[in-house]
């Protein structure tokens, strides 16, 4: 379909008139390009917002304690009660399909006071106590040694494993880090790993100054027993825990006596719940993008067939003169509609290029600016949909065509010709 | 070569019809060099055209070196037209944005042949009507007896059986429209059947056979003495 000269015949006659031909490439480049980055833009928006959940397991909960709101079995409303480590055992023999239950204490914060201390080194870090899943619900890189082991939490071994945060803050540059002791309020352990968030945005100071230490390690050292400040809980996939968080709730009541209908008693945050909140609200958005887009595109598509239609109104008489000379209808049908498509495909690259090349621009200058901006990150577009889009401009390439190549072959040569 | 007999054609506007053609009959042989006369209006591109195979008759026979022309759908017709005929017009009709050799070559394109084979048959006749040396230029960039003789070398190049000429040189003065001429009949000497509608009778003498066209009606088909036109140049 496509020898050489075709090629010739079909370059030749775009090259007749430039600037028609740059007008309508024009049209349909502008329509793709916007099309592609208002895509990216969109996926910009969404990366950006999900990072703000960073890469926790989306099918999780968090579970606290409140003060209850009702009086029970003789119990007054008011009163404070604190999840106990047999709790996490409970939930997953009674509650089926959970993953993990991640029992956690927190010590010390993030910009609070001095709680860290090697040698004449001091910082102020978030200490947690935990167990070995929850490396599984918070993916870590380990970049040294190793995380938390069961051995540790049976011998409630004194180690701890730091972020980068903490290395900057208690070590030289190039010190070794393993096999140290660093003193946390006051009780040494020994440092066994280092580690980085995996996917570390927004919070990413935050995540490095952590450090990880036993979860029963935590409750002697700090003296908090066998109390749970908060769990992690995450349901296995294909059942959410949305869904499986009410008979939690339910253990939970019974075990600490709670009234049925008391909902106060028991905080939580259902991870889940927000990420679909906010993943409805990105389809959304991008099926926006995707209508706009096509809009766009589809007034560029229809610049194409108009300038298509009187491109072939111009040159009827030409058409005349090369059926006089032997062109057969088809000859002249495939020659408009392979006219038409190469304007839309090259053009539509040409859209796409561009749409790239801004993207990428887009990229350099959020890397160049360092530090994360807030709700936006790595704007970019699936290939699928510069697929979809091209397929797209085929298409439209040969409707663009097809009445205009119908419309000049429908009369008779003669009369082509007489056509001034 | 050329055989019609009875044919008619109207044109029709609306509620108006112009019955232009009302009965023609006449036969063309092979190597004649023939002109259509007539004054303006009487029909003689209307017979053309319908020879050529670009409009078709109401009513009659046509039948072109023994092929019956009835009722062809458009791709056969193209073939015929590529194959049997080459068309040369008052207006030259070439390509604007084709070279001279690109616009002789078309209808080898339209034929099929290869493109090294094109270049040279289409140089060949180039040389034939004297532009050799402007095979690269553009129609703009020729006088108007150029672009006719670019235009009688296109007519030439699929080397069809016959000729159809369209007041050929009714856009020329006379001198180049006698250098025309002067090609033509060497064309016709080498053999080729040609037909010429002109209404000018000094164009009209240079040819073999004059057929003059009243009213839709052949009024005189006669054989002339042939001046040739080197004569005059
Ligand atoms: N397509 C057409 N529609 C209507 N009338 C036409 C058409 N073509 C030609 N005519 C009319 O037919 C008559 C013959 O035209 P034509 O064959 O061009 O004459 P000539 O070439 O001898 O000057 C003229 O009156 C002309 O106006
Ligand atoms: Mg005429």
């Amino acid at each position: 379909m496509f020898s050489r000269d075709r090629w010739d015949e079909i370059l030749e006659a775009l090259n007749a008139n430039k600037f028609r031909t740059f007008l309508t490439a024009f049209g349909v480049a502008w329509g793709i390009f916007i099309l592609v980055v208002l895509l990216a833009l969109t996926n910009g928006l969404k990366n950006g917002v999900t990072a703000d959940f960073g890469d926790f397991a989306t099918n999780s909960m968090f579970m606290w304690t409140q003060g209850t709101s009702k009086p029970y079995k003789g119990l007054p409303k008011g009163r404070y009660f604190n999840y106990k480590i047999d709790d996490v055992e409970a939930i997953k023999s009674t509650v089926p399909n959970i993953k993990y239950v991640s029992p956690r204490n927190q010590l010390g914060g993030y910009n609070g006071a001095n709680n860290v201390v090697r040698g004449t080194k001091t910082g102020a870090f978030e200490i947690y106590g935990d167990y070995p899943e929850y490396i599984k619900q918070q993916p870590m890189d380990i970049l040294q040694g190793r995380f938390i082991s069961y051995s540790d939490i049976e011998s409630k071994r004194k180690i701890c494993v730091i972020g980068t945060g903490v290395e900057r803050g208690l070590y030289d540059k190039g010190e070794e880090i393993l096999g140290t002791y660093i003193k946390i309020n006051g009780v040494n352990f020994l440092v066994v790993g280092t580690f980085k968030m995996s996917n570390s945005q927004g919070d990413g100071e935050q995540d490095a100054s952590t450090i990880y230490i036993p979860f029963t390690t935590f409750g002697q050292a700090f003296n908090r027993g066998d109390s749970v400040g908060w769990m992690a809980i995450t349901a296995e996939d294909g059942t959410s825990i949305t869904s499986l968080k009410q008979q939690v709730f339910d253990v939970m009541k019974s075990r600490h006596k709670i009234h049925p209908d008391d909902d106060r008693a028991i905080g939580h945050f259902d991870l889940s719940e927000q990420f679909e909140r906010v993943n409805g609200l990105f389809s959304i958005l991008t099926i926006v993008g995707y209508f706009v887009g096509a809009l766009v595109l589809m007034s560029g598509i229809i610049g194409i067939s108009n300038i298509m239609l009187i491109v072939v109104k111009e040159r009827t008489k030409e058409i005349g003169v090369r059926r006089a000379l032997g062109a057969s209808p088809w000859m002249i049908k495939s020659q408009i509609l392979q006219e038409s498509l190469i304007l839309t495909i090259l053009s539509g690259m040409v859209g796409i290029s561009f749409g790239a090349l801004l993207i990428w621009f887009l990229n350099y200058l959020l890397d160049m600016s360092g530090g994360p901006v807030e709700n936006f990150a790595n704007p970019s577009v699936g290939m699928q949909v510069v697929f979809v889009a091209l397929i797209i401009l085929v298409v439209s390439g040969v409707l663009a065509g097809l009445i205009p190549a119908n419309s000049a072959t429908k009369m008779k040569p003669v009369d082509a010709l007489r056509i001034e | 070569m050329i055989q019609i007999k009875d044919l008619h054609k109207s044109y029709h506007m609306g509620s108006n019809s112009l019955h232009v053609l009302k009965g023609i009959n006449f036969d063309v042989k092979q190597g004649e060099l023939v002109s259509i006369m007539g004054s303006s209006g009487s029909g003689k591109s209307t017979l053309l055209n319908i020879l050529g195979m670009l409009d078709e008759a109401d009513e009659g026979q046509y039948i072109l070196d023994n092929v019956p022309i009835k009722n062809l759908n458009e791709k056969i017709a193209a073939k015929y037209r590529n194959q049997f005929l080459g068309f040369i017009f008052q207006s030259f009709n070439l390509i604007n944005y084709k070279s001279a050799l690109d616009n002789v070559s078309m209808p080898l394109y339209y034929k099929g042949v290869k493109r090294k084979e094109r270049t040279e048959k289409a140089m060949h006749y180039l040389e034939k009507v004297g532009l050799a040396d402007w095979s690269h230029h553009l129609p703009s960039e020729l006088s108007g007896g150029q672009k006719q003789r670019v235009a009688i070398a296109r007519a030439l190049a699929s080397d069809p059986k016959v000729l159809l000429a369209d007041e050929p040189t009714g856009a020329l003065d006379t001198k180049t429209s006698y250098e025309v001429m002067e090609l033509i009949q060497g064309i016709n000497d080498d053999g080729k059947t040609i037909l010429v509608v002109t209404h000018e009778p000094d164009i009209a003498q240079m040819t073999k056979r004059i057929v003059n066209l009243k009213d839709g009606l052949i009024i005189d088909d006669s054989p002339v003495q042939q001046v040739r036109a080197s004569l005059h140049v």
